[in-house]
């Protein structure tokens, strides 16, 4: 049979009873669209993690206190439990490294804020003036520490757009105005621009005060809880993270790398692995959204065997006069196909739509993704051809006088 | 030339097995008219399917045009079905929601010939059966008996087969409606096609050049007709 016949026959079989073909078809748009607005949350997730990681300044290593228990649980185990790193292993870093280009060593702890008539209990960040550069955040009223903060331990503060909401209200100006951290005067001297990040680490709901004051009167001692360091470019950043480990094993007196007391982390691998467990959940997402498909794919086997049992003297007649078996599969195998051909088609339209939906209603970022579509059309497709081939196979052996005497 | 030698045809059912065709054995011409009469369950219908290669004998051989269709395999059979035999069924067996057209056409798709020449045979198909041109858009379900009858032959004999096998054709047609059709069954032997005609009915068996009649599975007695 000629294609364009083929077609034709497909078609007039498939109007011959809409609402059913309809109903089978709508059995595998459900499923394509779940398929295909659940990727697009998993990837949206994917998408705005990395770009929140991303954010915090570009080729940049973390060199936390304590030993690396595997990457991403080592971002955060080691503040404040370990106390090994200090300002004089930053500096070092800095001026023995050539590939490096800016270090900016913090300590940080959750205090409790206080002002008149307010009061938030946020984290506190000692950092020094190479911090603006290094994680990539701009200052949008005021000033950031200056170095002669740092030298006279002044009790300055700049603040986070959302803690400065937090503190005196919405719209409000904090600069000039005095904040006590742990029952200490602070003057806000600026406030940082938004970022717009969210979770356990906001950047935009933060208090920055010099290191060195936060060390005197805050930590009380001389450690620093990570150092942040910025290589020269992303090439380099193996080259920099052997070296800075090489140069802190040598002044900390470790000869055994295994039992290093600190960690340093490359931003890739965070990227990495945040990547990793957001493919993991967007797979999970999938796979759930993949169940409904199996059905709508069931639906289809159904709809086509019952097909092939109400058409039995038709299909016998055609094999009469002259039908060849790969004919009759070929016709019931299109049949199918071109159900969840359309099933695919509106299922990616719907599944658009409900991604869209998701993004502008304000539930979750969602990226529908061109991979996605093709692999939502791909899958269609095949489940036409693994659902329908069964059936068409039972109509394609049928043998004809069998078929010509079925009533 | 129809060549069939000592045709046997059991089915088994539940492990019993019915001796349908007990031997079969003789010969068609081309261009012949044969009528095949005989009465209800004598086999008729089980020997079409045999001649007309819809299925396999069980046992003996078959000859069509020198070639051996008793041991063809599926494929095959298809393809002689194509290339050399028109059915005209006792139940008609329309497309019911096909146009009288499309229904003609439908051999000529499987043959792979282009719309346009379908088109063509198809109309000239159904012209040479006396059906009125007004009824060609129509679909199948709204004729009436005797024009069904007269689509089923267009149809069979659209692909130009040279043989045309006919089923109890009038057996669900009056009188004066089946003379008709079986008119068109002689214009047509008058053109070369070799027909088998299978009936009960003496009449309608006259109608053919020679009568082959078998009972119980056995040619009994072959005559030739009056007319
Ligand atoms: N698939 C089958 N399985 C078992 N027995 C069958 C089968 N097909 C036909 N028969 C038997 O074969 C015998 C002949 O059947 P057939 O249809 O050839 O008769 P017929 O001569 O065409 O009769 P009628 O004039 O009523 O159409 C019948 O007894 C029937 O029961
Ligand atoms: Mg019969």
């Amino acid at each position: 049979m000629r294609i364009a016949d083929l077609l034709e026959e497909t078609y007039t079989a498939l109007s011959t009873n809409k609402a059913r073909s309809a109903l089978t078809i709508l059995g595998i748009v459900i499923g394509i669209a779940s398929v295909i607005a659940m990727t697009a949350i998993g990837q949206g997730a994917q998408a705005s993690i990395e770009s929140s990681i991303t954010s915090a300044g570009a080729n940049l290593l973390y060199v936390s206190p304590g030993q690396q228990r595997g990457v991403g649980v080592s971002v955060s185990a080691g503040r404040g439990s370990a106390q090994t790193l200090t300002q004089d292993d930053a500096t070092a870093i800095q001026s023995s490294i050539s590939l490096v280009k800016a270090v900016e060593p913090e300590v940080s702890r959750r205090y409790q804020i206080t002002v008149k008539g307010g009061n938030t209990n946020t984290n506190v960040i000692g950092t020094t003036d190479a911090y603006p550069d290094v994680r990539n955040t701009q200052v949008a009223e005021g000033v950031f520490i200056s170095s002669a903060d740092l030298q006279n331990y002044n009790r300055v503060a700049v603040l986070g757009p959302t803690t400065v909401t937090d503190l005196f209200g919405e719209g409000s100006d904090p600069l000039g105005q005095k904040i006590r951290i742990n029952n200490m005067e602070f003057t806000v001297v600026g406030v940082t621009a938004a970022k717009g990040g969210s979770g356990f680490q906001n950047p935009d709901d933060a208090v920055y005060v010099p290191l060195t004051t936060a060390q005197r009167y805050l930590s009380g001692d001389k450690y620093v809880s990570s150092i942040a360091v910025e290589a020269v470019d992303s090439e380099s950043m193996t080259t920099v993270q052997q070296q800075i480990t090489d140069l802190l094993l040598q002044r900390h007196n470790i000869s055994d790398p295994t039992l290093a007391d600190f960690s340093v982390i490359n931003q890739a691998d965070i990227v990495a692995t945040a990547s990793s467990v957001t493919g993991t959940f967007t797979i999970l997402l999938a796979s759930i959204a993949g169940i409904s498909l199996l059905v709508g794919g069931v639906g289809i086997m159904n709809m086509m065997l019952t097909n092939v049992t109400e058409r039995t003297r038709e299909i016998g007649l055609r094999k009469a006069i002259g039908a060849e078996e790969s004919d009759i599969s070929m016709q019931f195998l299109l049949e199918s196909v071109m159900l969840t051909f359309f099933g695919g088609a509106f299922g990616i339209i719907l599944g658009w739509i409900l991604a869209w939906g998701v993004q502008h209603f304000g539930f979750a970022s969602t990226k529908v993704t061109l991979e996605t579509v093709l692999l939502a059309f791909g899958v269609s497709a095949a489940i036409g051809i693994v659902f329908g081939y069964y059936p068409a196979r039972r109509a394609s052996k049928m043998n004809p006088i069998v078929a010509l005497r079925f009533e | 030339m129809i060549k069939l030698e000592n045709i046997t045809k059991d089915y088994s059912n539940a492990g019993e097995t019915v001796k349908v065709l007990k031997g079969i054995t003789f010969t068609i011409k081309d261009g012949e008219f044969v009528a095949i009469m005989g009465p209800s369950g004598s086999g008729k219908s089980t020997l079409m399917h045999v001649l007309g290669a819809l299925d396999t004998p069980t046992g003996g051989r078959y000859f069509l045009d020198e070639h051996d269709v008793s041991s063809y395999s599926q494929k095959d059979l298809a393809h002689i079905r194509k290339d050399k035999i028109g059915f005209v069924f006792q139940a008609f067996n329309l497309l019911p929601r096909a146009t009288v057209l499309r229904n003609v056409a439908l051999p000529l798709i499987y043959a792979r010939v282009p719309k346009e020449e379908r088109d063509k045979r198809a109309r000239e198909a159904l012209l040479s059966t006396g059906l009125s041109e007004d009824r060609f858009e129509h679909l199948s379900n709204q004729l009436s008996g005797g024009q069904m009858q007269r689509v089923a032959i267009a149809r069979a004999l659209v692909t130009n087969p040279s043989l045309i096998l006919a089923d109890e054709p009038t057996g669900n047609l009056d009188t004066q409606t089946g003379e008709l059709v079986l008119e068109t069954f002689k214009k047509l032997n008058a053109k070369g096609h070799t027909i088998i005609l299978i009936t009960h009915e003496r009449d309608v068996a006259e109608h053919a050049q020679r009568i082959i009649h078998i009972r119980d599975g056995l040619v009994v007695k072959e005559e030739v007709s009056k007319n």
